[in-house]
């Protein structure tokens, strides 16, 4: 009963975790300015990475715990290098 | 001492990431991560971080509680805010005039204030001694400023300054 | 499925209402970046996904691992430690890019946006 309960609980927190992830790709492509976009992109790779947890959870590998390590660093550094760009204040939109 | 180790706060905490990181207390993996912990912190020295002064570091406890606590709340609070069907607040900038001088408690302080959803640090002007911060949900400046003052930079500039 | 299989019953409670409450915070907080009306607003929003999201999502995570594994698996913690740590600084620096690319579109001196409503 409680396993069934933890099954459900991971595929809706999928399901949210994914509804997320398709909020922030809306914002992203709306815009309207390009930091609403980095923005977004930040809150996408964040989504991702708990999405990763839970995958790692299902299927009982740590492995994708460190893929999540990976991602939360690669988009820190991506999201950094963004507003690094954007502080030059030289994109043309 | 401070020659063979000379950042000894940064060399413990990298130590200790690396075994987490690795989940194991072999002695290869002390070696190894001691070793390039004591690297590691060599190369921060060269980049010549301002000196730290940490006064009464315990008192780093209970603040770090109270901000735990605080964006706990804030949590419950921006949900809300997102969630209700016609929110009409008002949010806006706020300036604070800061006594807090020392550049780690104000990173210290940037960081709490960032940490926590609904308020954000914006810019801070050293001459003038004012932080602008953002405000989600401002019902009046007065509260703001006297919270940033009473419940973070008390403690910060008893710590640092 | 043999990690769900391998928890305590009280244990596979706990962990389905962590990951609830995670995937929760951090789902409200991506909402957040569409609902909310301007970008000094919309900043606020992922912040729920990277304090209390990612917190009940590596809480249930260590919980479920260290008893599947019968070891403390604590290098799920470190996603919490990196994340906390890294937030704050790209949050500042978008916001304050923002703040330097409106004032040179809008002409304006770089001098510091006035304190009151930021409509």
């Amino acid at each position: 009963m409680s396993h069934a309960f933890l099954g459900g609980a991971l595929v809706a927190a999928q399901l949210l975790l994914v509804l997320g992830m398709a909020c922030a790709l809306l914002r992203m492509l709306r815009g309207p300015r390009a930091q609403d976009r980095v923005l977004a992109l930040d809150a996408f790779y964040v989504n991702a990475m708990l999405l990763l947890l839970t995958v790692g959870l299902r299927s009982d590998s740590v492995l994708y715990v460190e893929a999540a390590m990976i991602i939360a660093l690669l988009g820190f550094a991506g999201t950094l290098a963004f507003a690094k760009f954007l502080l030059r204040g030289e994109v043309i939109e | 001492m401070r020659r063979w180790l000379p950042h000894p706060l940064m060399a413990g905490f990298l130590l200790l990431v690396w075994l987490l990181m690795r989940g194991s207390l072999a002695p290869g993996d002390w070696l190894l991560g001691g070793a390039l912990a004591l690297g590691l912190a060599w190369a921060f020295g060269k980049l010549q971080p301002p000196r730290a002064r940490l006064r009464q570091p315990w008192r780093l406890l209970p603040l770090a509680l109270r901000v735990v606590y605080d964006i706990v709340r804030s949590n419950l609070a921006v949900a809300g805010v997102v969630l209700r069907p016609r929110w009409r607040g008002r949010s806006g900038f706020v300036a604070i005039p800061l006594e807090l001088e020392d550049p780690y408690g104000l990173a210290l302080l940037a960081c709490i204030v960032t940490s926590t959803p609904g308020t954000i640090w914006v810019d801070h002007d050293p001459v003038r001694r004012v932080l602008l911060i953002h405000v989600l949900a401002l019902a009046d400046e007065a509260i703001w400023i006297d919270t940033i003052k009473r419940r973070y930079e008390r403690p910060l500039l008893e710590m640092f300054q | 499925m043999s990690l769900i299989e391998a928890l305590p019953p009280w244990a596979a409670v706990l962990v389905g209402v962590l990951v609830l409450l995670g995937a929760g915070f951090a789902c409200v907080g991506s909402l957040g970046l569409l609902r909310l009306r301007n970008f000094y607003r919309r900043v606020h929003a992922p912040t729920l996904g990277s304090t209390l999201g990612t917190f009940f999502m590596v809480a249930a995570c260590v919980v479920a691992f260290s008893l599947a594994q019968g070891r403390p698996a604590l290098q799920v913690l470190l996603i919490g430690v990196f994340l906390t740590l890294t937030t704050p600084i790209t949050l500042m620096l978008l916001v304050r890019a923002a703040l330097y690319r409106n004032r040179v579109e809008d002409g304006q001196s770089l001098a510091a946006p006035e304190p009151g409503d930021d409509e």
